[in-house]
């Protein structure tokens, strides 16, 4: 009685939607970015199930370019968000409106 | 594979990724992540993926939560900047994250995916198999990868450069 393949693809999608949700709602750049890694992470679990089931590891090797690709990411962004902070003074979404007007 | 060690992971990982969104303060979220990270590398344990849960731990939990936490304290935003809550938005984000979820589970749910049992052999569980792929099918995209890596570090250099200093 092993969990199925559906049980971690379910997961995988909930915890995408909860990525999701936590983008749409929050207002700091940081809790955004760390929501982005949520759904990041989110896809590359049903990666490493669909590979494990499907007995292949082509699943496996895509998930560490992700996890490569992830952090590379985080760094940049986070020297933006630095950046910005050092330009405008805050990270909050509502008031980095100047392409708004 | 222990369905209840599945139960308990899955059931720790979302909550600390809820918990990740609904925090106010950003410290609490950074520290949700941690254990959700935590929680996925479990999960990833159970499928017999080792390599993956160690990989994941040393560059997640070591290198981009400590990241985000050190941005926090640079930017001090500990404690301060509750989250306003405004009910249009927060109805909005819902319904969309609901549709997101029902939909991607309505796929889930019908697709006809692999019946019962996983393979007998854990394929990923195999260092050396998991090292020669990566030099023989995917020899290129590792190359690419590591390129990626050079140019993202040029650039968060560049990036984070003193505006005063300025190019020339």
């Amino acid at each position: 009685m092993t969990p199925s393949l559906e049980a971690y693809v379910l997961l995988s999608a909930a915890l995408f939607a909860v990525g999701f949700l936590g983008v749409l709602v929050r207002r700091n750049t940081l809790v955004i970015y760390m929501c982005l890694e949520l759904m990041l992470v989110a896809a590359t679990l049903a990666l490493v199930a669909f590979s494990r089931f499907n007995g292949t590891e082509d699943g496996d090797v895509f998930v560490f370019f992700i996890l490569t690709v992830a952090a590379a990411e985080v760094a940049v962004g986070l020297a933006i968000i630095v950046a910005l902070f050092r330009a405008r003074g805050t990270v909050e979404v509502d008031r980095l409106d100047s392409l708004r007007h | 594979m222990n369905p209840a060690a599945f139960t308990c992971l899955s059931v720790l990982t979302l909550a600390c990724a809820i918990g990740v969104v609904l925090n106010r303060n950003v410290v609490n979220s950074a520290m949700c992540l941690l254990l959700c990270l935590a929680g996925i590398a479990g999960l990833f344990v159970q499928l017999h993926a080792y390599f993956l849960a160690f990989i994941l731990v040393l560059v997640y939990a070591g290198a981009v939560v400590a990241l985000f936490l050190f941005i926090i304290m640079l930017l001090d935003m500990q404690g301060g900047a509750p989250w306003r809550f405004r009910l249009v938005r927060a109805l909005a984000g819902f319904a969309a994250a609901a549709l997101l979820a029902s939909g991607l589970g309505l796929l889930a749910a019908r697709a006809r995916l692999a019946a019962g049992a996983p393979a007998a052999s854990a394929v990923g569980s195999s260092l050396k198999l998991y090292a020669y792929q990566l030099f023989t099918t995917y020899l290129l995209p590792v190359e690419v990868i590591g390129f990626l890596l050079l140019v993202a570090m040029v650039g968060v250099v560049v990036v984070s450069r003193k505006p005063e200093e300025g190019p020339e």
